[in-house]
């Protein structure tokens, strides 16, 4: 900006006197703070039931508070434990103290239940050893080995010194199948404890099979949806949004009345001869079954997004190209194709993220085959009690939709997606 | 606009809600009591048997929750958001040892809070051996049976064994099975031979559960798994499986209320105790109900609408006739002589412990199709 320009600026007022570029700032500012206003409610929104919800998650992933927190005398004793013969006198005064302390204020059993992750028969070595502590007499080091000898094992000493930190990796590692050996290197677990990796594996080919197939599905149907005239395309957006409005447990449960052995499709086959009564196939609690369910459910996802996109395609082009005698396919493929990209990336992410984080779903069509991960989190919050595993195996299906979500803006790009 | 618009409406909705709550809490003298129980025709029984006359006694009403079977889980929940809204709850005693150590229940002084027997006999002394806990007070004996559809099998040929169950040569379809390790390993080594006695032996030892598991392989591809209680008869019902596991008392009610042709295999059953615990902080609601739901006469009563034994030695000689049809019901109990031979019961302590090591596995080995 020039001297010149400056002071001319300066010297232009208002009607009531005030200066006007002050003027100017303050009715930006006033116009600026109503906006604030009025994103306010959504911005609160938002951290209320994302952004908090998602730090409290994963804080829960590696938080571990039972040990330090519970048995804090054992901890600082056993911090210059050499790891390898049975600790002092000390460290058992410690534990006596901690386990009279735990018993006293009935807290003790979250020790017991944490250990009892990481080794079976911790819960009730510790419960049996917090009921009896007040009646033992020192020296407490015989006398908790002769309450049971496992206090003798300086393997259980070493679990007990890993999980007195405030934080642990443990339930990543559960989560990745996973876990630390007694001398607290990270090992593999046992085959046949092996899960999370291969349900990780199933969910992503299975999400990207759906995203597929309402590929395959959708984009003729989106076709039509944008180029029939008016009153067929109203009829048909009716056919596609009618399943989108009606409610999914509804939708699944029909599908369940559709498949199943004995169900409506079976029986067609069957009455046509296709299959005999022994033969009835298995078309639902297993893989099959979600698929096919997610695949409807989810169709409407991928056909949004590519309706609002051919809609802006002008059909001029086509017949432009098909005057300088392109063939039906070559104009396609070469014309119209390329323009519906954004909307087939749009809804592409969009189905794929809602497939590999649907729960019901799975839950109700796919059996034991056609399980989710994120049944496994469910299993984690309802049943097994083990939060920690819960928020860990969700943590990172988070990090794979960022990561899936990174990759894809990288080669498509976000500002590409059009959604309507 | 859109989600500004999606918010207002949600916060309206909240609000009507808030509203209503606080009109439904000034509604009435008492405040009802929230129990959560199994659903079904268990919580039927506890409302036939308890909550109807409480109702009539005192004018409060009891709301049923069907979330026993996240009992545990829905405490710590409560507990941790620091709003418990269940005054008492439906559980088993391993699940209560478990909320007992955590501190999510209250204690109970069994003989200070329950009803004596009308004798005079003690609570402590009345209530069934080693069936009470610190926190817990049992209600019922029930056991975990395989029943079948009697339908599908000739008269000479019905099974009578759990090894049957395992047998699929000669005792073809599906079997529907519950989906945790419980019961199912159990049942699968006294199927290959173990001793009940000797059964949660063998299970301490990683051949033991191996041994298990292989028994488990050899009818897995015919199983199909259920979840809530009133499943399996249902299956039953539908032919969907030819055998199913169940708790007694569904299969029984299925039995005698709906005419199913459904049988018994009362070998190798797997009886426990299911009882009440008391979230911390409710015993002062709650105490006069509980006093009333567990006495001598209640817990018999509860035996006349489904098969599950009183867990009150006084109640035994109250067990009579079921309430509708009039059957004997002593012989469907689980506690019964004949049905009782080779009875196991339920090791607790051994569940505590290995549950979650066992679940893992197990959940494993189910993810491998």
């Amino acid at each position: 900006m020039s001297e010149t320009n400056q002071a001319s600026t300066a010297s232009l007022t208002t009607a009531d006197g005030v200066d006007l570029k002050t003027s100017l700032q303050r009715a930006e500012r006033r116009s600026r703070r109503r906006a604030f206003l009025l994103v306010l409610p959504l911005l609160l929104f938002l951290m209320i039931a994302f952004v908090f919800p998602i730090l409290d998650m994963l804080k829960r992933s590696v938080e571990n508070p039972e040990v330090s927190t519970l048995m804090p005398n054992t901890v600082v004793e056993l911090a210059d434990w050499d790891g390898d013969s049975l600790p002092n006198e000390e460290a058992f005064v410690a534990l006596h103290r901690d386990l009279v302390a735990g018993r006293e204020s009935r807290k003790i059993g979250k020790v017991a239940t944490r250990l009892n992750y990481e080794r079976s028969g911790m819960r009730s070595l510790i419960m049996k050893s917090s009921r009896r502590a007040k009646r033992l007499e020192p020296p407490y080091q015989a006398a908790f080995i002769d309450l049971d000898e496992e206090w003798g094992d300086p393997t259980l000493w070493r679990l007990i010194k890993r999980e007195s930190k405030p934080y642990t990796f443990s339930y990543y590692l559960s989560a990745i199948d996973r876990q630390y050996s007694d001398t607290g290197e990270i090992e593999a677990k046992p085959e046949y404890q092996q899960i999370y990796i291969q349900l990780f594996l199933r969910t992503l080919w299975m999400s990207m099979l759906i995203t597929f197939l309402c590929l395959l599905l959708g984009y003729p149907v989106a076709y039509l949806l944008a180029n029939l005239p008016m009153r067929y395309s109203n009829l048909l957006m009716i056919l596609v949004l009618l399943p989108f409005w009606t409610s999914l447990l509804v939708r699944t449960a029909t599908w369940i009345a559709i498949l199943q052995q004995q169900g409506v499709l079976n029986d067609i086959l069957v009455s046509l001869h296709i299959l005999t009564e022994d033969t009835r196939a298995q078309l639902i609690y297993n893989k099959t079954g979600t698929i096919i369910a997610m695949t409807h459910i989810l169709l409407p996802f991928m056909i949004l997004p590519l309706y609002s996109v051919m809609k802006t395609v002008p059909p001029s082009y086509m017949r432009a190209a098909r005057s300088m005698g392109a063939s039906p396919l070559l104009a396609f493929r070469r014309v119209y194709f390329p323009q519906t990209i954004p909307g087939i990336g749009a809804g592409s992410i969009l189905v794929f993220i809602l497939a590999i984080g649907y729960y019901i779903t799975p839950v109700l069509v796919g059996g034991q085959g056609g399980q989710f991960i994120t049944n496994y989190v469910a299993y984690h919050m309802q049943t097994s009690l083990n939060w920690g595993l819960a928020a860990a195996i969700a943590s990172i299906l988070l990090f794979v939709v960022i990561i899936f979500y990174a990759v894809y803006n990288r080669m498509i790009g976000v500002d590409k997606v059009k959604l309507g | 606009m859109q989600p500004i618009k999606l918010l207002s409406s949600a916060i309206v909705a909240a609000l009507s809600l808030g509203v209503t709550q606080a009109h439904a809490d000034n509604h009435g003298e008492k405040e009802p009591l929230n129990i959560v129980s199994w659903g079904g025709a268990y919580t039927e029984s506890q409302v036939k048997a308890y909550h109807e006359p409480w109702t009539e006694k005192t004018g409060q009403e009891v709301v049923n929750i069907d979330k026993a079977a996240n009992g545990l889980s829905g405490l710590r929940a409560q507990s941790e958001a620091g709003n418990v809204t269940w005054d008492l709850v439906d559980m088993l005693p391993s699940n209560a040892i478990v909320a007992c150590d955590e501190g999510l229940v209250e204690e109970i002084d069994h003989d200070a809070l329950l009803a004596e027997a009308p004798d005079g006999t003690l609570p402590s002394e009345d209530f069934l051996e080693g069936s009470i806990s610190d926190c817990f007070i049992p209600q019922i004996v029930y056991s975990n049976i395989v029943a079948y559809n009697a339908e599908l099998f000739e008269d000479g040929d019905a099974p009578s064994k759990i090894a049957d169950v395992f047998d699929l040569e000669n005792f073809p379809g599906k079997r529907a099975l519950q989906k945790k390790p419980i019961n199912n390993l159990e049942w699968a080594l006294i199927a290959d031979g173990v001793a009940p006695d000797k059964v949660y032996e063998t299970l301490e030892t990683d051949e033991g559960v191996a041994r298990a598991f292989a028994k488990l392989d050899t009818i897995k591809d015919d199983v199909i798994w259920w979840e809530e209680g009133a499943q399996p008869p249902q299956l039953l019902a539908d032919k969907e499986v030819a055998f199913a596991s169940a708790y007694n008392g569904r299969i029984f009610n299925a039995a005698v209320n709906e005419d199913q042709p459904f049988e018994i295999i009362w070998d190798g059953q797997v009886f426990e105790l299911d009882g009440w615990v008391v979230p911390m902080g409710k015993m002062d609601k709650v105490e006069d109900y509980l006093k009333f739901a567990t006495d001598t006469q209640r817990l018999a009563d509860q035996a006349k609408y489904i098969s599950y034994g009183p867990a009150r030695k006084s109640s035994a000689e109250n067990v009579g006739q079921h309430a509708e049809t009039g059957i004997e019901m002593k012989p469907h109990m689980p506690t019964y002589g004949p049905n009782f031979e080779t009875a196991l019961p339920k090791n607790d302590e051994f569940w505590a412990d290995n549950g979650d090591e066992l679940a893992e596995r197990f959940n494993a080995w189910l993810a491998k199709s």
